[in-house]
């Protein structure tokens, strides 16, 4: 097999005149478990869907598996599995025969569609609901069916667009674990994401995406170190002036302005509910701050994450 | 076979639904023919004797035959391909499969022929069982009504691809369908219709395959008459077919 395993070189899709992805770089290499990151409307699932072989490329380059998408769609298909970012579970068939219709959908007999079927039941933790009909079930078990059901193929490749969206924390980490064991069978993992956290345990590599372009790219750490400061002072200040002697927003923005307004490697971001403030050092500047007579509710220095790295480059802040 | 593992699908669906469809399908023609044959036909033939030499039943079965086809062809190909692109989403999950917009369409159509092809069989059977019409004709007209709704079922699933709500169907019933039926010489013949009427009769589906089922039946119709019929329901097969495998290209895969 191939070094690569899929290559994009200036990918763009449009649709009409609007330009949904615009013209990005993505190599994915065998084994890895890579990361789409970004806003609403970055352009993650297009470029999924492309991947996926369901949206045609509008121009520049694309291979899976080392084949055009425009010309072994089927072939490129067979070998994929897709949980797209809506489920596209049908309502009035059970579980069971949801599972095991779809693999029919890839050559598999009735006999082993319906084989595997049974082992990833288990895998849904939907084996007591087999019977039941799709539509009834809970958002965050659909979610589950709709991930079993990629899986059915057995592929080589796993797109997962934004897997996680909907389930609740105890399931999501039951599902990173799942998709970590897949990663050490060796396949390989597209994800997208709005959960940072998502981001920093699952992928290696990753970029972020911003209005169709690939904002950063390389290892969370790597984003981490190369666009962060090391630390962050998360300050949160009262909305109005208050009597019992915190300092207002505006009047706090702007002591914190005067405070390290002209210090390098110490930034101000300001945030609706929130100031961050990107330092090397925390403590230090919580210091300074109260010396400038700030008084804010509460106050938390903590390390800098892919949350900050991707408020840097965008200017905004993820919201789920 | 790649067809296959669609029709799997609607297979799943169908033996979950098949009670309600049969019976709807055994009411269709108890209906048509308790009022059309018995109630309207004693009227027409002790008026005037039947319409051109044959009792109004015999005149009128053969064209319900064709004319139910085309109702059976509309409800599955209307509301039910609609509720596949936007609501229930299968096609879509279909084709991020190995399979492409040509099978999973095939496969489709495919099993609008077999829900065709029951429809079919039972209400010729009913007419058969009520002792209204017997003989080979009869059974030659289960896939001649085939056919017939197929040209209906084949373009329309390709105009429902284009249709981003279910407004325009009501339209197309109220504008199209139920014209047609009064006027493709199900209940009358065209002949006693305007020229211009007649025009619209000869470009639709419904009058070939009434006019074809009631050749097979009564007989009387040239072979060259037969073979332009078949070729014009043919022609809507085909046009169909391939305009469809356009739109669905065009909605399903952007
Ligand atoms: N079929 C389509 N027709 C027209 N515009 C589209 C279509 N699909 C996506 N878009 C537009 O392309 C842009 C990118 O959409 P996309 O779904 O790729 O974003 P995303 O990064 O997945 O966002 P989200 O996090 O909300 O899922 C959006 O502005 C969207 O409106
Ligand atoms: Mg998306």
């Amino acid at each position: 097999m191939s070094d690569v395993l899929v290559r994009a070189r200036g990918l763009t899709k449009r649709f009409g005149d609007f330009i949904a992805v615009d013209g990005i770089d993505v190599e994915v290499r065998p084994g890895e478990a890579f990361g789409f990151l970004g806003p609403n409307g970055a352009g993650k699932s297009s470029t999924m869907k492309m991947i996926g072989c369901v949206s045609p490329v509008t121009s520049g380059e694309l291979q899976v598996f080392g084949m055009d998408p425009a010309t072994h769609g089927p072939a490129i298909r067979a070998r994929l599995g897709v949980c797209p970012q809506e489920d596209m579970l049908d309502g009035e068939l059970t579980v069971e025969e949801n599972l095991w219709i779809y693999g029919r959908y890839f050559g598999l007999s009735r006999r082993e569609a319906r084989a595997r079927a049974q082992g990833l039941l288990e895998f849904a933790q939907l084996t007591d609901r087999r019977s039941d009909r799709v539509e009834p079930l809970s958002g965050g078990m659909k979610r589950r069916l709709t991930i079993a059901r990629a899986l059915i193929s057995e592929p080589d490749l796993l797109l997962l667009d934004e897997p996680t969206t909907g389930l609740d924390p105890q399931a999501r980490h039951v599902l990173w674990d799942k998709l970590f064991r897949l990663k050490q069978q060796g396949v390989t993992l597209i994800v997208t994401t709005h959960y940072m956290d998502e981001a920093e345990q699952l992928c290696d590599r990753l970029v972020v995406m911003d209005g169709g372009r690939i904002a950063a790219q390389g290892s969370p750490r790597e984003l981490i170190e190369r666009h962060c400061s090391r630390e962050v002072l998360e300050l949160r200040l009262d909305p109005v002036v208050s009597a019992t002697g915190t300092t207002g927003a505006a009047r706090g923005v702007e002591l914190l302005g005067e405070a390290f307004g002209e210090r390098l490697g110490e930034r101000v971001e300001v945030l609706p509910d929130r100031v961050l403030v990107y330092t090397d050092d925390g403590e230090a500047a919580l210091e300074a701050a109260h010396a400038r007579g700030v008084r804010p509710i509460s106050s938390l220095v903590r390390r800098a994450s892919l949350e900050d790295v991707f408020l840097t480059l965008t200017g905004r802040t993820l919201v789920d | 076979m790649a067809a296959l593992a669609v029709l799997d699908y609607f297979w799943v669906v169908y033996r979950r639904t098949w009670r309600g469809s049969v019976m709807g399908r055994f009411a269709s023609p108890l209906m048509f023919l308790g009022s059309l044959g018995l109630g309207l036909g004693s009227l027409v033939d002790s008026a005037s004797g039947g319409v051109n030499g044959v009792s109004y039943l015999h005149f009128v079965v053969p064209a319900l035959i064709a004319t139910q086809a085309m109702w059976v062809a509309l409800g599955e190909s209307t509301y039910q391909v609609m509720a596949y692109i936007k609501w229930n989403r299968m096609y879509r999950a279909m084709l991020a499969t190995p399979l492409g917009v040509g099978q999973v369409l095939f496969g489709h159509l495919t099993a609008v022929a077999a829900h065709l092809s029951v429809a079919s069989v039972i209400f010729v059977g009913v007419c058969a069982a009520l002792g209204t019409l017997s003989g080979w004709g009869l059974v030659v007209c289960i896939p001649l009504a085939v056919l017939t709704g197929m040209a209906f079922a084949i373009p329309l699933f390709a105009v429902t691809a284009t249709l981003d709500s279910d407004e325009p169907m009501s339209i197309i019933f109220r504008l199209v369908v139920t014209p047609l039926m009064l006027f493709s010489g199900t209940f009358f013949p065209i002949d006693s219709l305007p020229v211009a009427l007649q025009g619209l009769a000869w470009i639709t589906p419904l009058w070939h395959g009434v006019e074809l089922c009631r050749a097979a039946v009564l007989g009387g119709a040239g072979p060259g008459l037969v073979a332009a019929h078949l070729a014009v329901l043919l022609a809507y097969v085909a046009v169909g077919a391939w305009a469809a495998r356009r739109t669905f290209t065009r909605r399903l895969v952007p």
